[in-house]
């Protein structure tokens, strides 16, 4: 490789700045435009097609060849014969073929999320949101969709084991008894220690347990502990608190580092509520929000921010400061350490909110230390919004507590021989405990240690008892939400794998008669005044009715600013932010082969963690030189040591336009070594929890990274998988934004200047197709897309769509239906970035249907592109011709046909698909058959509604509209009309029937004249 | 040097040749008429079944109705195999200790579901409702044939995508009036007439998209 190929960070601002170079630009990579990266899009799929792996020679080959030619013809089948098994007693209500929906709840950090189950005889199939539940509104999160494999895992905890060999429940209460006697008497030693807990009646049923024996002692431990949003509203309050924001009344959002578009149990709410504000309609004349990011590794909130700032973690808080200080706050800059790198937008920004006293919000994200969600609550305070935009009510939770102080405890106690029995009811301490508690260790010392987990994990092996738990679609339970709505969660199938619940053992520890979960949860409520009505009624709206917790007043003083800790000055060196991983999130979901393979937002990696760090730190580290080769970066990279206090690990670096200068981000919960084949084997990554001590619960200064030179290692990253060809794009833009002002001025924007050039007739040679009944066909609202990973998801779930593995996604052949494309514009330090998801267009004038040799992709009446598996030969001409790339190809028999376990999992609606067979999004046609065959029931035409896509359904934004767009009055036909709706590569004239509005920001003039004049200064 | 063929090789050769196209289409429609053959399609084949229910007996003879048993017919896309518990609704007072009728007493004394072997089958790739073909006039006999008459049930049809096309191209062929549906015994008296009638009543659609079936 010559110098040439340099990662040259100056070239690529030279070519931002050239006019002639693409405005956006999905990778480094692409913005390079070196010729390797060219040949890489020139063959098609360019990995697609590698010669046999397995030392298949050409001789073997042409045997095989031979024999299944000649053989061919034995194969041709007759029709297996089958048994058709009814029921005894047929269930009230069931009809054979026909899903039911179970209102249920999904608990997550303690929080419950509202969710409606499907359910086909018996069989949970998938999850919808709870368009009730307050923190859902009818959306869904990746967490929720995939929570069905969960379920099904086949690597799930099965049996109880004592010391590892298999035992029984009975067993286990046996040899609970002589403890709890001794623990009856003297009354110490006895420890529980749970995740966070909002249920009510866990949390009355461990009371009981506590007054039943009086030196026992709750411990709480969870990762992602949301220790420092505590700890900031006690700052702030007085005591622990609940703090519940309302997007719909804000003008004017500041997020210190929050990312709360996709974090957090509110975050489907927020989404939701946050993008009513962003909504830009003809005729609409309400303004749109204005959103500030304060971060230092992009989040999807930073993603979609009007102005974005990357800034050191450390700077945060002077950034807070300074804008306290311009509001008016007394004593606010402690300091002469506020010096952010763009004086003007702090002062910009507290004039902003300002001008929206009561109508402004300043939220705080759970990595920012106390003294940030302090300062958040105060700047909230000095604003007026307490009591307007931001809500403060008791704690949801049963027992609020800092958990690290509660684990340290624990660890302490354990360490000095005072705990006799421990009880650990989910989560996995040993895994992700702080590293310097060494849990692990004080853990062996207790003479009864027993562990409820979903998988034999790293906790369970070091456990005396291990006892397998039940999921949460297994078991009776309930939780509250995040404005404290209760809902009760229930079952949609019996235990698969003897599992047991929570309530079970805090049962066999309180003793007496055993309790099922049911009779735990109903026996709690109807002791609190429920009857056989209401109970029926809150398990029919997955909710208590007005169980949500009350808004307390606002509070008098304005928190103490003067008080509060401070992180101090920004420090020299590189600083380390260590944050959840965001698709398995604490290594929970670790054996979750759908969330493995979710791209993750902005960096689109799959299976694995990454170290990710700006272009600049980057280019100061020297990853560059002279073995790098263009596709690093996008296909493999070079791993370097990280060093933090004593901890030194080598990782894979990642490059990420927009991440903050001076600073590098470590994921967690990878690297597991116990819990399942895809946890340990498939997707291993590295366990970065040794860098997570107390005192770097989310990093810190001090970090110092090395260069490994020659080591190359393989990252499967998904942006320019079966992307659009930026050949075929030229200077056309994918993406179109413009700001509200320009908007406002100019609604056709996306059709003029740059763009105008290739809008094209409707010419064709062929009479135009008479769309008759329905016109089915979506539209994208991009404003909205916050690229949450949701929609996609849903679709794996709702279509069976396989998993392929690390391997094969290096290879570009991952089956997802649905991508969301990243694109970024400007500077590569601080660029905007944008979110496009992309599905089959299905286009009117579609260049996959002529190539078909089989017909096997045909016009439908309704105008979809019809894929017929069945018909499939496999030839991939039609995935050639798609300029838009949406077509994956089955090159292996991904789908699991043998597992037992994942059978009823799938939805019988779709068929699975088989190998050498061509599959893509049909903009769920099952739905569609369904509702239309209801409509023609009835003889009516199917209502605008009746039919939602699974992308749709689960989006917490709504930024995905599907209807016909023969029906006039339909949501779709009138986002057609906008003036912002446009179609990619629409001067194809390939008519695609889904189309998007383009991007509209809304960035403060002040700001925006100010970079203006900062620009003309520098030239 | 002798010729090595007879000259008569010349008219081998030329039927070979000349012949070669037909005996290709010859072997093609064979294959043609193999596929459509009941070795392939089960069309008259007959199944053992664990209890030999003659719905020629509880059909024709009694007269009861498709529903009563087959419950989901109009709502669902499976029109449904009824439970034990149907079954018991009658024979826990007739033929009560009939030797035939034990697995079926069993299965309701012990939980353990009778299991029928499939007569009818369309491939996983193919998703076939019932509901929509009973209400918009589709006769059960149209696809089921006279299972008033058969001792053990079979399949009257070849049911092969062909077979599919044919009504699905021309419905004014099959279509029946709606109260006729169940009617086994229901003769056409004038379909050319009636047929375009009813399709036009019933708003019936030509479905022929791939994705009417297959998805």
């Amino acid at each position: 490789m010559s110098d040439d190929n340099k990662l040259d960070f100056q070239q690529f601002r030279e070519r931002v700045g050239d006019l002639r170079g693409k405005e956006y630009w999905r990778s480094l990579e692409e913005l390079s435009r070196s010729e390797v990266f060219d040949e890489f899009f020139q063959s098609e799929f360019p990995q697609q097609a590698l010669p046999l792996e397995k030392g298949v020679d050409r001789r073997d080959f042409v045997k095989l060849m031979g024999a299944s030619v000649a053989m061919a013809g034995l194969t041709a089948c007759r029709a297996p014969n089958e048994t058709i098994i009814p029921y005894v007693n047929q269930p009230e209500n069931l009809i054979p073929g026909r899903p039911l929906f179970f209102a249920s709840a999904m608990p997550l950090g303690g929080y419950a999320t509202g969710v409606l189950v499907e359910s086909h005889m018996g069989r949970p199939t998938k999850i919808e949101g709870n368009p009730d539940h307050p923190s859902s509104l009818g959306a869904s999160n990746s967490f929720q969709q995939a929570s069905i494999l969960g379920l099904y895992d086949p690597d799930r905890s099965q049996v109880v084991r004592r010391a590892g060999e298999i035992s029984t429940w009975s067993e286990f209460v046996a040899a609970l008894q002589p403890l709890l006697s001794a623990a009856r008497t003297n009354g110490a030693g006895l420890r529980i220690l749970t995740q966070t807990i909002t249920s009510p009646s866990l949390g009355a049923q461990i009371q009981q347990m506590l007054t039943q024996y009086p030196g026992a002692r709750w411990h709480q431990w969870e990762p992602v502990s949301g220790d420092n949003a505590r700890e900031g509203a006690r700052v702030a309050f007085g005591g622990y608190a609940n703090v519940i924001y309302d997007f719909t009344k804000a003008n004017v959002v500041v997020s210190l580092g929050s990312d709360f578009l996709s974090e957090g149990p509110a975050h489907l709410r927020y989404a939701r509520d946050f993008s009513a504000r962003r909504r830009v309609r003809q005729g609409d004349a309400r303004p749109m929000n204005r959103l500030y990011a304060i971060e230092a590794s992009p989040t999807n909130t930073g993603s979609v921010a009007d102005h974005r700032f990357p800034v050191r973690p450390s700077e945060i808080e002077s950034w807070a400061r300074q804008v306290l200080a311009a509001l008016g706050g007394a004593a606010a800059v402690p300091a002469a350490d506020a010096t952010p790198a763009t004086p003007v937008a702090p002062q910009a920004m507290a004039r902003d909110l300002a001008a929206n006293r009561g109508a402004s919000i300043v939220i705080a994200g759970e990595d920012q230390p106390p003294a940030v969600h302090a300062l958040a609550h105060a700047l909230n305070s000095a604003l007026g919004n307490i009591g307007s935009t931001v809500l403060i009510t008791d704690p949801v939770e049963v027992a609020p507590v800092n958990q690290l102080e509660s684990i340290r405890q624990l660890v302490t106690d354990m360490n000095a021989g005072a705990v006799q029995t421990l009880v650990i009811l989910g989560g996995n301490p040993a895994f992700d405990a702080p590293a310097d508690f060494n849990f692990g260790g004080a853990y062996q010392k207790v003479p009864f240690r027993a562990h409820l987990s979903l998988y034999y994990d790293e906790t369970s092996m070091l456990s005396h008892w291990h006892i397998p738990e039940t999921h949460y679609l297994e078991t009776w339970g309930d939780g509250r939400g995040h404005d404290g709505t209760v809902s009760i969660i229930q079952p949609l199938i019996a235990p698969l794998y003897n599992g047991r619940a929570a309530s079970e053992v805090i049962g066999a520890l309180v003793g007496g008669l055993d309790a099922t979960p049911y009779q735990a949860v109903r026996n709690y409520w109807f002791g609190r005044g429920a009857t056989e009505a209401t109970w029926r009624q809150w398990l029919h709206d997955g909710l208590i009715n007005g169980s949500a917790l009350p808004a307390r007043g606002a509070t008098g003083a304005p928190p103490a600013v003067s008080t509060m800790d401070t992180v101090g000055a920004p420090q020299d060196g590189l600083e380390l932010i260590i944050r959840h991983d965001p698709t398995i999130y604490d290594g929970r979901f670790a054996n979750n082969a759908w969330l493995q393979e979710l791209p993750k937002p902005n960096t689109k990696i799959t299976w694995d963690n990454v170290m990710l760090m700006g272009p600049g730190t980057a280019e100061d580290l020297g990853f560059g030189g002279r073995e790098r080769d263009p596709l690093v970066n996008e296909r493999r990279t070079r791993m370097a040591e990280l060093q933090h206090g004593n901890v030194r690990m080598e990782l894979p670096v990642w490059v990420l336009p927009g991440h903050a200068e001076g600073a590098v981000t470590i994921f967690y919960g990878y690297g597991r070594r116990q819990g399942g084949e895809v946890a340990t084997v498939k997707g291993p990554g590295f366990d970065t929890y040794p860098f997570r001590r107390s005192t770097t619960m989310h990093g810190g200064p001090g970090a110092t990274v090395t260069m490994r030179s020659g080591s190359v290692y393989p990252i499967a990253c998904t942006q320019e998988h079966q992307s659009i060809d930026p050949k075929i794009v030229g200077d056309r833009n994918i993406v179109r934004a413009a700001t509200f002002a320009e908007y406002q001025t100019n609604p056709g924007f996306a059709h003029q200047g740059h763009h105008a050039e290739f809008e094209l007739s409707d010419a064709s040679m062929y009479p135009p197709f008479q769309y008759t009944g329905h016109a089915w066909a979506m539209a994208i609202d991009t404003t909205l897309c916050t690229g949450c990973n949701g929609c996609v998801a849903a679709c794996v779930a709702e279509n069976n769509i396989s998993v392929v593995g690390k391997e094969e996604v290096v290879r570009e052949r991952e089956m997802h239906w649905l991508r969301i494309d990243r694109y970024f514009k400007g500077d590569p330090g601080n660029p905007e970035i944008y979110h496009q998801p992309v599905p089959c267009m299905q286009c009117e004038n579609a260049p996959c249907e002529p190539v078909c040799p089989v017909a096997a992709t045909s016009h439908s009446e309704e105008g979809l592109n019809d894929m017929t598996y069945n018909r499939c030969v496999g030839t991939r001409y039609c995935s050639n011709n798609c300029p838009y790339k949406v077509r994956r190809f089955n090159f292996f028999h991904y789908a699991d046909y043998d597992t037992p376990a994942l059978k009823p999992m799938r939805n019988p609606d779709v068929t699975v698909r088989t190998r050498g067979v061509m599959e893509k999004c049909t903009y769920c046609v099952q739905r569609i058959n369904h509702a239309r065959i209801e409509a023609a029931k009835q003889d009516r035409r199917v209502r605008d509604g009746e039919v939602v896509t699974a992308c749709q359904q689960a989006c917490p934004t709504q930024a995905i509209v599907f209807g016909d767009m023969n029906d006039p009055g339909s949501g779709v036909a009138q986002l057609k009309k906008e003036p912002t709706n446009y179609a990619l590569l629409g001067e194809l004239n390939t008519r695609p029937r889904t189309t998007y509005l383009a991007t509209i920001r809304n960035p403060n003039p002040e700001l925006a004249a100010a970079a203006a004049a900062g620009k003309a200064e520098a030239h | 040097m002798a010729q090595i063929f007879h000259r008569s090789a010349n008219t081998l050769s030329r039927v070979t040749i000349f012949g070669a196209i037909f005996i290709a289409g010859f072997i093609l429609w064979v294959i043609g008429g193999i596929v459509r053959s009941p070795y392939f399609t089960n069309q008259g084949v007959q199944r053992e079944q664990a209890v030999p229910f003659s719905h020629q007996h509880h059909v024709g003879g009694l007269g009861i109705d498709c529903r009563y048993c087959h419950t989901s017919v109009e709502t669902s896309s499976f029109a449904g195999i009824p439970p034990t518990s149907t079954c018991m609704n009658c024979h826990s007072q007739i033929w009560t200790n009939a030797a035939v009728l034990e697995p079926v007493r069993q299965s309701f004394a012990s939980g353990q579901s009778l299991q029928w072997n499939r007569v009818h089958r369309v491939p996983d790739f193919v998703h076939f409702n019932h509901s929509i073909h009973v209400a918009k006039g589709i006769g059960c006999a149209s696809c089921h044939g006279r299972v008033d008459r058969m001792n053990l049930v079979y399949q009257a049809t070849p049911m092969t995508m062909e077979w599919c096309l044919s009504c699905h191209r021309n419905p004014e062929k099959f279509v029946r009036p709606r109260d006729q549906v169940f009617n086994m015994d229901y003769v056409p008296v004038n379909q050319k007439q009636l047929g375009p009638q009813l399709v036009k009543q019933y708003n019936i659609r030509k479905l022929t998209s791939c994705s009417t079936c297959h998805y």
